[in-house]
């Protein structure tokens, strides 16, 4: 599995430190009359309606709830308590059961982003729900495995699950996610990056909520190369001039058989205009963009840029060579910028980035795009709860925070132009630039298969040719049609 | 023993036999009651043994993917012949799964034997050394795996340095399949010596005396002597740890994952039924394997004839 949005970026940028916020404590007046404090707080901005009496209770200072917040979070948050009181009925949720716990089935993020996103959501949900975080194993195989387990037994103590990009055609197929209703979709839609949008949507209905991002940079020495190439083979052809000169000339990229492979492959197909299976995930469409995207591996595969150990290269693996200092170019996503920073400051001050090279002279190159979205499971007891803390913690505040604290690239365009965001990717015009023309993973269901039988036919790349394409459409026509044996995942060690 | 109890009860159960004096009226009501008194017995096995393996078999004619439950047909044996036609992953794990069992189970049986002996024959801290010699296979195999993986990768292991390649072992076809054979060895020789011990036990101590006495060598005292005795033991021993060794899993899932062509029948099933979600190729996949053990267990049964367990009573 790539190194993808889940990857968290060891970076030390911090959220302001915010004085003290007011506070409204109320007591809500159960339906005996009794009226029982139960503890329930409304930030700030409600200050009027709190003292307006809206709000049964009394001002006071009080602390938030942990996390520093800005200004635009704040309001943020009560935006979103204002749209969820409203949409779970003017905020009475608070029965004598209590909010509902919502599941949140997400990857292992270790920054502490997630957690805050999901305190502040349920504070503001006015006590409709409580998001209760429930960690995924770290390997992506093992993530889905999970919930697979799960949802193929009707669990319904599944409402929110954090998808890999390529999992929610399969999830949907088989019923396990309920889709957004229209008018919802619609704000979803809104404003979210298209190629992500693409990711969640599955026989014309969006069935998960585009939730983080992330895409492949070209990285390059700017002491070796002056001018960086924009095209493979212009690529190919400095570094080979690099290899004549016994200077560092690899060009590291990932070739081993795993789903970075794929992910290589697709980038390559796409960018050459081709696709590798149909919209509806039910044809295979590889054609003379398929095998350009072939020839392309094998001219790499075969020149001296080649690193020797390409079959055996994932994201972690091209980073070390590229610190080592023995490669010029490196295909990588941004995490490796401030990995380089932290381990080689020598390599560091010569390192650039640029956009992905294309296959086609002139043609843009459309890198394959990765990220998560969330969905909400089609056995969850409480869906309308569940389609709201997914926007809650979707929003533009939460996707900030998820980016400057957990280094995880936002799904919504505004978010790209904060200032805050740019300061932690000095590389955001590159990013973004690349994820407007970003290309989506084959779309099927049968996802996890048809990646499989690419990374294994087409390893290892040294023996790639354009003649592989016919044994390529059949495997990938077998998987589809599940049919055929699949190779496994051989990347989980 | 459980062998002995075995017998036992099935003498009780012979002397018992009809033909020879009219069933009685006691008797019959016996027989209801051991009926009555086993039914949960079966009643349990039916549920969590028969009903899984006859619903495996349903599937495996059925085109039955999780990923897309609106394409459910029947397909026949098209999965079956899916499986049987592919050279380059069925019968390439098939290859490497027995060539793993045959190395490890004859490994094991030398090396297991050599252990019983030893536990056999020592004179003074006997309770110690049964027990040391039980603690490999007393870690969870998971765990070991781990510590295998991590002792023969460069950087962390202590083991990996010991080889004159650089590289990882790991990496390489060979020498990987070398430590999972290793790993299986280290971990389950104690087992195998655990029940050649109670073989060993079976060896009535006057008959090797009197073999000694007739001049026979130490070696032919072992060979005649004891290994005819030891017979059933060495059989059940073997059956278990070679129907074990084909179904190998846990090593090699933490080991390779599979990779560089060392997956196991039982990798390549679970990569059909978890990572595909594809049941019925999975199910056709795991009947497979099921006749393949079975044909283990009755090759081993014929091959050892009357050394088999419950064999003598009948003759």
């Amino acid at each position: 599995m790539p190194l993808g949005p889940g990857h968290p970026l060891p970076l030390d940028v911090v959220g302001d430190i915010e004085p003290d916020v007011w506070v409204c404590e109320h007591a809500v007046t159960l339906g005996g009359g009794a009226a029982a404090h139960i503890g329930r707080t409304t930030p700030l901005s409600d200050q009027g309606r709190c003292l307006r009496g809206e709000f049964p209770g009394k001002l006071r200072r009080g602390v938030s709830t942990g996390t520093p917040r800005s200004r635009g979070v704040r309001f943020g948050i009560a935006l979103a308590a204002l749209a969820l009181a409203t949409a779970a009925g003017c905020g009475n949720a608070a029965s004598s059961s209590g909010p509902v716990t919502l599941n949140w089935y997400i990857f292992p993020e270790f920054s502490g982003a997630f957690v805050k996103s999901a305190a502040s959501c349920s504070q503001a949900s006015n006590g409709a729900y409580q998001i209760k975080i429930q960690t995924l194993p770290n390997a992506a195989d093992g993530q889905r495995q999970q919930m697979v387990r799960r949802l193929a037994a009707n669990d319904s103590s599944l409402d929110i699950l954090g998808l890999d990009v390529t999992w929610t055609p399969e999830f949907a197929e088989a019923g396990w996610i309920t889709p957004w209703p229209q008018d919802l979709a619609q704000k979803v839609e809104d404003g979210t990056l298209q190629s992500m949008v693409d990711t969640a949507t599955w026989n014309h209905r969006l069935y998960s909520a585009p939730f983080n991002t992330n895409t492949q940079l070209l990285w390059y020495r700017k002491d070796l190369v002056p001018n960086p190439p924009k095209t493979w083979a212009q690529m190919i052809a400095m570094a080979t001039a690099l290899a004549k000169q016994g200077k560092p000339h690899y060009i590291e990229i990932q070739g081993a058989q795993y789903e970075g492979y794929t992910v290589w492959f697709n980038t390559l197909v796409n960018s050459a205009g081709g696709q590798i299976v149909s919209d509806d995930g039910r044809r295979v469409t590889l054609n003379h963009s398929a095998a350009m995207a072939l020839n392309t591996i094998h001219a790499l595969a075969n020149s001296p840029a080649v690193d020797p150990s390409l079959a055996n290269q994932m994201e972690d693996q091209t980073r070390l060579q590229f610190e080592a200092g023995r490669a010029a170019f490196e295909l990588n996503y941004p995490y490796v910028y401030p990995s380089a920073k932290a381990d080689v400051p020598d390599i560091f001050k010569n390192m650039a980035w640029t956009v992905y090279p294309t296959v086609k002279p002139g043609e843009p190159t459309h890198v394959t795009i990765g990220g998560i979205d969330l969905a909400v499971g089609a056995f969850s007891k409480h869906k309308q709860q569940a389609f709201d803390a997914i926007q809650c913690l979707r929003s533009p505040q939460n996707e900030i925070q998820n980016a400057v604290l957990g280094g995880l690239p936002p799904v919504l365009e505004s978010v790209y132009s904060d200032p805050k965001f740019q300061k932690v990717y000095p590389m955001w015009k590159a990013i973004f630039d690349t994820l407007k023309q970003a290309s989506v993973r084959p779309k099927t269901p049968a996802y996890q298969s048809v990646s499989l039988q690419i990374s294994y036919t087409l390893s290892p790349p040294s023996s790639v040719s354009a003649k592989d394409l016919g044994t390529l459409r059949g495997r990938i026509e077998d998987a589809i049609n599940s049919k055929g044996l699949v190779p496994g995942d051989c990347s989980r060690r | 023993m459980k062998l002995g109890a075995v017998a036992d009860a099935g003498q009780a159960i012979s002397a018992g036999r009809p033909g020879r004096r009219p069933v009685t009226e006691r008797a019959r009501a016996e027989r209801r009651l051991a009926w009555m008194l086993c039914a949960p017995a079966v009643a349990v096995m039916a549920l969590v043994a028969v009903y899984p393996i006859v619903y495996a078999i349903y599937l495996s004619f059925q085109r039955y993917d999780l990923r897309f439950p609106d394409d459910k047909s029947w397909v026949g044996i098209d999965n079956y012949t899916t499986i049987l036609s592919s050279t380059d992953l069925w019968w390439q794990a098939f290859g490497i799964t027995v060539l793993i069992t045959v190395v490890s189970v004859a490994i094991e049986l030398v090396l297991g034997m050599a252990v019983a002996i030893v536990m056999h024959r020592a004179i003074f801290g006997r309770g110690v050394i049964r027990t040391a010699v039980l603690v490999p296979y007393g870690i969870v195999t998971v765990a070991a795996a781990f510590s295998w993986q991590y002792a023969w990768t460069p950087g962390t292991g202590y083991l990996a340095g010991l080889l004159l390649s650089t590289s990882a072992p790991l990496t390489h076809q060979w020498q990987a399949v070398a430590i999972i054979i290793l790993a299986e060895v280290w971990k389950t020789t104690p087992f195998m010596a655990l029940l050649l011990l109670a073989g060993l036990s079976l060896v009535p101590e006057e008959l090797l005396r009197a073999a000694k006495v007739d001049g026979a060598t130490a070696w032919q005292r072992f060979w005649s002597v004891m290994v005819p005795v030891m017979k059933p033991a060495i059989l059940v021993a073997l059956l278990f740890r070679t129907l074990d060794a084909f179904r190998i899993f846990d090593n090699i899932y933490i080991l390779t994952q599979g990779s560089q062509n060392t997956r196991s029948v039982s990798i390549l099933n679970y990569d059909q039924l978890f990572t595909a979600l594809n049941l019925g190729v999975g199910s056709a996949m795991s009947v497979l394997i099921f006749i393949a053990t079975g044909f283990i267990a009755f090759a081993y049964i014929k091959g050892f004839g009357a050394a088999a367990p419950g064999q003598e009573l009948k003759q």
